[in-house]
């Protein structure tokens, strides 16, 4: 594993069983994140994007099993070496114990499903500090949350830990959660939909607040969603997940100036334009592929009006574009033949250039 | 009223009163129109009464006063037993979760034709089949589809089903609640492309309750924006978006994530300060034909010479 890295996922496979079928929700799925950087890993429900950081928390249901595939941890111990661990060799006690919460802490979507109602949410914060042993006592317990409710932007701190959820405002309660997760001064934070239940401003609130606390303390972070524009404002780099594979990755400006997987022309070519009212939005035909028999060739052809005859026949490898940009398409094999990304989205593009040759 | 005015509200209001201390406002005093043929948007954040508003168009609440015009009828009152019916046949809602607003023991078959059952205007079994099958065809589905249940499909084939059930009355005034935003971004647009063509087709008036702000933009016309049950500001698309004037609209408008990550970075956004403005107190004013803003007087002259001092931050 490269020095920079502090989490390195490599040839990932992960099945269901699901009676007597098997869905094969993540197939070769692999992909690294940098010290001090977000990655975002963005594509519809049923992608694989949240299974995907479940098996980084060993979080998978009983039906789940690993096939082949490593997850490398950096753990980092004061005074010591750091030491390189394969999450996916590790046992539930293990994870629960060194891994989850306290190296990797995880921001769900929903934030009154994740607090406890009949809990304060002083005590909620509390518990993990107290669970693993980052404080003395009590009091400093105590002590720490008050101040992480003050670094999540929490006004009052002193009289809002004895409050319960109902009695904060959706945006509060998320804050919360923030604090839960950040308890522990995790390495990792995985923020898995965190804006989606939330209204546009306090959206634009939390992500500047996520942004801001990366800033102070450095934690390296992985951002799920399926929001083109939440991206926008927090990827250093973004991952294109269909059907259970990465099908494109790169920096963030690589993928919104210079796409080249069709799936992602498609996503972005669905979003509205800010001017053309009278054209239709592009809109991809069909709906995700069935996993328990995944399609042969690439998943994304059967809705693609850019497939090959190879591409129902044979896996596209990841070719490279870049040092840091890579895509699962065939169209990017030398002999392919040459096409055209949507014209809404190449006009978009050409207008974004236009604006970054200008500055 | 102008010929082309399909629905005319006038100081509509709405409260819920909870216990003897206190009612909550949750539409003030709203006045608007909507004319024949545009798509009408109502824009706020969650709790700001945009679909308490639409709920009450459509007299699943009764309003606690004002009056509302809908093709030349008044319906804001006591409905008779021919009024109701008047507005159940041609004004309809679409509702956001389709799962939630389907009978998950009905097949598609009868959740499409219950407006027309329990209106008395289904006719004998084959009309009634013709019709349905009509309907689901014009929204992309198709006969098989007939007997199945709703658990059956994809979130976006259930959202059609749900088009599908507002149109078999053949209505010509639609209030979409929030309809694409429980779909992935993919079917959102096959959504949206699909309202559009029935609108071109059937002439149809749309009332989008919404609040993803470029979606509002691509497909309205005209557009409100309400917060604490009052509309703030209301004008065309582009009034609203290229020369916002109320400093809600404008905080509303500055935290919309754009899919440009050059731009995102020095973004400036403003945070609405909560309490600067009382609207209780402010009056209706026009901008425009088409652009009005509700305001007091020291307020409208300060926004108007770009003073956002005492609202912005």
């Amino acid at each position: 594993m490269k020095e920079n890295r502090i989490l390195e996922v490599n040839h990932l496979d992960l099945s269901f069983r699901l009676g007597s079928e098997v869905n094969h929700v993540i197939r070769d799925v692999s992909f690294h994140l940098n010290q001090g950087e977000t990655l975002a890993i963005v594509g519809e429900s049923g992608s694989g994007k949240s299974v995907t950081t479940k098996a980084i928390l060993g979080m998978i249901d009983e039906n789940g099993f690993l096939g082949k595939g490593e997850i490398l941890f950096r753990s980092s111990q004061k005074g010591k070496d750091d030491e390189i661990v394969d999450l996916t060799k590790k046992d539930k006690k293990y994870m629960q114990k060194n891994v989850r919460g306290s190296r990797i802490a995880i921001i769900f979507q929903d934030p009154m499903t994740s607090l406890d109602p009949t809990m304060t949410i002083g005590k909620q914060i509390m518990e993990s500090m107290l669970e693993h042993k980052k404080v003395a006592s009590k009091k400093e317990a105590m002590a720490k949350t008050i101040q992480l409710l003050d670094l999540v932007g929490i006004e009052q701190p002193e009289k809002r830990v004895k409050q319960y959820p109902h009695q904060l405002s959706g945006g509060m309660r998320q804050r919360v959660v923030i604090a839960i997760a950040l308890a522990c001064e995790p390495d990792v934070l995985i923020a898995d939909e965190p804006t989606t239940a939330l209204d546009v401003t306090i959206q634009s609130q939390i992500l500047e607040l996520i942004k801001d606390l990366q800033k102070k303390t450095g934690v390296s972070i992985i951002f799920i969603t399926h929001d083109l524009g939440v991206v926008a404002n927090v990827a250093d780099r973004v991952a294109v997940m269909y059907a259970g594979k990465i099908v494109e990755e790169g920096l963030a400006a690589e993928i919104y100036y210079d796409p080249r997987h069709p799936y992602t022309w498609g996503l972005l070519s669905s979003i509205p334009s800010l001017d053309g009212q009278d054209e239709e939005i592009y809109s991809i035909p069909g709906t995700p592929p069935n996993l328990i028999n995944p399609p042969k060739g690439d998943a994304f052809a059967y809705r693609s009006e850019y497939a090959l005859e190879i591409d129902f026949e044979e896996q596209p490898p990841m070719f490279q574009i870049s040092d840091t940009h890579f895509a699962a398409s065939w169209l990017l094999h030398p002999s392919a033949p040459k096409v055209d990304m949507p014209v809404v989205l190449a006009k978009r593009i050409a207008a974004f250039n236009e604006r970054r040759s200008q500055e | 009223m102008s010929a082309n005015v399909l629905l005319e509200v006038k100081h509509l209001s709405q409260f819920f009163r909870i216990d003897r201390h206190t009612t909550i406002r949750a539409v003030d005093d709203v006045s608007f129109h909507i004319n024949e043929g545009e798509t009408f948007s109502v824009v706020g954040e969650s709790g700001s009464g945009k679909s308490t508003l639409g709920r009450t168009l459509i007299r699943i609440y009764d309003a606690h006063s004002g009056s509302v015009n809908f093709m030349g009828k008044e319906i804001g009152g006591k409905l008779n037993s021919d009024s109701r019916k008047f507005l159940r046949k041609n004004m309809q809602m679409i509702f956001q979760d389709p799962m939630a607003s389907l009978n998950p023991r009905k097949k598609v078959l009868d959740a499409v034709a219950f407006g027309l059952d329990i209106n008395h205007l289904s006719g004998d079994k084959d009309e009634r089949l013709r019709k349905v099958v009509k309907v689901l065809k014009s929204v992309g589905l198709s006969e098989d589809h007939l007997t199945r249940y709703p658990h059956q499909f994809s979130g976006g084939q259930r959202q059609r089903i749900g088009v599908a059930r507002a149109l078999i009355m053949e209505p010509r005034f639609i209030i979409c609640d929030e309809i694409i935003s429980a779909l992935d971004v993919s079917i959102q647009a096959q959504v949206i492309n699909l309202m559009r063509r029935l609108q071109k087709e059937h002439g149809l008036t749309y009332m989008f309750i919404a609040h993803d702000l470029s979606m509002v933009r691509y497909l309205s016309d005209r557009v409100a924006v309400m917060h604490l049950g009052h509309i703030v500001e209301m004008g065309t698309v582009e009034d609203i978006y290229e020369h916002p004037l109320h400093p809600y609209t404008k905080s509303l408008l500055s935290a919309i994530p754009h899919p440009d990550p050059d731009a995102e970075k020095d973004r400036k956004r403003f945070v609405y300060l909560k309490g600067g403005v009382d609207y209780n107190i402010g009056t209706i004013r026009q901008l425009s034909d088409t652009h009005s803003i509700l305001a007091t007087d020291e307020e409208f002259s300060r926004w108007q010479q770009n003073d956002y001092s005492l609202f912005l931050k």
